[in-house]
């Protein structure tokens, strides 16, 4: 490398027109214009590079701004967070955003009572179970699924999973906590199995075969050796898929019939899945176009936004934080 | 083959063993004897097909797909290649060690009741458990070391204990047979010194086939050796004939140290 260098650069005796070439015959102006352009260039890429720490950072003190003064304006936030009534266009409006923070829950943790057995499911069968060919077809056709828009998602929940419900449990209304579960779960179920596929990948082979080695069958391998030196990433998938249904918005708005209840009570089991329940993006989705700019509600659904920020924020960054770690270790 | 699992040793006999990976032939037409009970080194340049013949021995092949077998392994007298010998029941009776020390992320005692957990349905008491781990790490001259941090992750031992323990689990399963694949390739020379006297003391208990790299190794601690050379068997016989005086040109080139 060095020696083709240094043999371009040699001027080769009696070469005129390269000596020229190296002097610089284009001239000064030339020469400090291709300096300036290799200086923006440079400026660009890096301005690019950290847009998205900008980005980030610049949402977050937007909707906090935007957000924060609804505490000054008579509603504290002992009401916003500690009670469940949610009437912003009453007379007398109140803001709590209590069932909304149980919509949200009951619709990730139905989701995931989905998602995480399937998605790792799959993540197995993928990683352990299958041959090449069939591996990268399965690869492919999860990676579709995670390419369907939500709206479609949202369509298929509201007319096509919203009659089976009704038919099969008797419910009153199709769109309810179960029908968004159940869709949201299956748009995490990309997530979790791509995670989930990656952390079984990562444990050495070596462990394989000597569990193999002492009569192990696939599937105790998996069991007793595979899921717990993976447990990690695991949760990461599982951590993953919660974030995404957290911030799922339009096929939870059409799925759950956005009406604002809570679907918890003390008595067993707790959590009615075909109770219509209202969750913080959708109602955000829903309200937002109708409100008055710098208004009590406006202020509101901001607040709730960076709520919902906060929430999926902490979740992703848990996740991200134990896929470096394993990434680390290896 | 189950039911004299329990105490006596077998040997393994190979009976005209050719193996191919896709399109290459890594054995050809090896046929021998490995006596029970004793030490038997498998010694030869790298890639002449050492650790694919003792990998024959308990099929671990088979888990890299694409792998064509050819001819007959007895052990104990049972093709182990017959369409209804079970892998689960054949792994445990021949055990493998391999190259590096692989316990797997478990702790100390949950590594060597790891098999046991495997095959037997029934839940062993807090006792039996407790007896079974001290007799197989007593047995391979560690337990003295771990006694007290027996829930201590066995990935976070010494290299040269980790082998040991890697040894010690697969004991509780009264195998017959124990294959190893340069166990101490990773160990430094007290490591090494440290497993070649285990292995001693495990001889007349275990038919032990052990691949090696190390020529003194093969001469400290084997009874009889085999040398391959391109997926031949070309010499087998008591260490001392092989090394003093090799019936074949090849084997007295290599074990003088022409090539390898």
């Amino acid at each position: 490398m060095a020696s083709t260098a240094t043999s371009s650069l040699t001027v080769p005796a009696g070469s005129a027109r390269a000596a020229h070439r190296l002097a610089g015959v284009r001239g000064v102006w030339w020469r400090r214009f291709w300096l300036l352009r290799e200086w923006a260039m440079v400026g660009l890429i890096k301005l690019c590079g950290i847009s998205s720490i900008l980005f980030v950072t610049a949402i977050f003190l937007f909707i906090l701004c935007e957000g924060l003064p609804f505490l000054r304006m008579g509603h504290g936030i002992h009401e916003f967070f500690a009670t469940s009534d949610w009437y912003p266009t009453s007379q007398n409006p109140t803001f709590g955003i209590l069932s909304l923070m149980v919509g949200t829950g009951a619709v990730t943790i139905l989701a995931m009572l989905f998602a995480v057995p399937f998605g790792l499911a799959t993540a197995v069968l993928i990683s352990e179970f299958c041959s090449r060919r069939v591996r990268e077809t399965l690869k492919i056709v999860v990676e579709l699924l995670a390419a369907v828009p939500s709206v479609v998602w949202g369509f298929i929940g509201l007319k096509m999973l919203g009659p089976v419900i009704v038919r099969f449990t008797g419910a009153d209304t199709g769109v309810n906590a179960l029908n968004a579960g159940l869709i949201v779960g299956l748009m995490s179920v990309p997530i979790v199995v791509s995670i989930g596929e990656d952390a079984l990948r990562a444990v050495p082979d070596t462990f394989r075969e000597a569990a193999e080695a002492l009569g192990a069958t696939r599937w105790q391998m998996v069991r007793k050796v595979l899921f717990p030196a993976a447990r990690s990433g695991l949760l990461a998938a599982a951590l993953l898929g919660v974030g995404r249904a957290i911030g799922e918005t339009m096929a939870v708005l059409m799925c759950t019939g956005q009406s604002i209840a809570m679907p918890i009570d003390g008595a067993f089991p707790y959590l009615h899945p075909l109770s219509s329940v209202g969750t913080m993006t959708a109602t955000i989705a829903s309200e937002l176009g109708e409100v008055e700019a710098g208004g009590l509600h406006y202020r509101a659904l901001f607040l709730l936004g960076s709520v919902l920020f906060l929430m999926t924020f902490i979740v992703n960054l848990t996740a991200d934080l134990i896929v470096r770690g394993i990434r680390g270790k290896k | 083959m189950t039911e004299a699992a329990d105490n006596s040793t077998f040997g393994i006999q190979c009976d005209d063993l050719s193996l191919w990976y896709g399109s290459f032939q890594a054995l050809y037409n090896v046929s021998t004897q490995i006596k029970p009970g004793i030490i038997s080194g498998l010694i030869g340049p790298s890639g002449c097909g050492k650790t694919t013949l003792l990998r024959c021995c308990n099929r671990m092949n088979e888990r890299l797909g694409n792998v064509r077998t050819q001819g007959r392994v007895l052990v104990g007298g049972k093709n182990i290649y017959d369409a209804d010998v079970s892998l689960i029941e054949l792994r445990k009776s021949v055990g493998m060690v391999f190259q590096r020390p692989n316990p797997l992320p478990l702790s100390i005692s949950a590594n060597i009741l790891f098999g046991l957990q495997l095959h037997d349905g029934r839940r062993l008491s807090r006792s039996q458990q407790a007896e079974i781990v001290e007799s197989a790490l007593t047995e391979v001259m560690l337990w003295d070391d771990v006694k007290d941090r027996l829930k201590m992750k066995a990935t976070g031992l010494q290299l040269e204990q980790q082998q040991k323990l890697c040894i010690a689990r697969l004991l509780p399963l009264k195998p017959a047979v124990l294959l190893m694949d340069e166990p101490c390739s990773a160990l430094d020379a007290e490591g090494t010194e440290a497993i070649e006297e285990l292995l001693t003391n495990l001889r007349g208990r275990y038919t032990i086939l052990i691949v090696t790299h190390n020529m003194g190794q093969a001469s400290r601690i084997s009874d009889e050796c085999l040398f391959m050379l391109n997926g031949l068997l070309v010499e087998h016989g008591p260490t001392s004939q092989v090394f003093l005086k090799p019936r074949d040109k090849r084997t007295e080139e290599y074990v003088e140290g022409r090539y390898g």
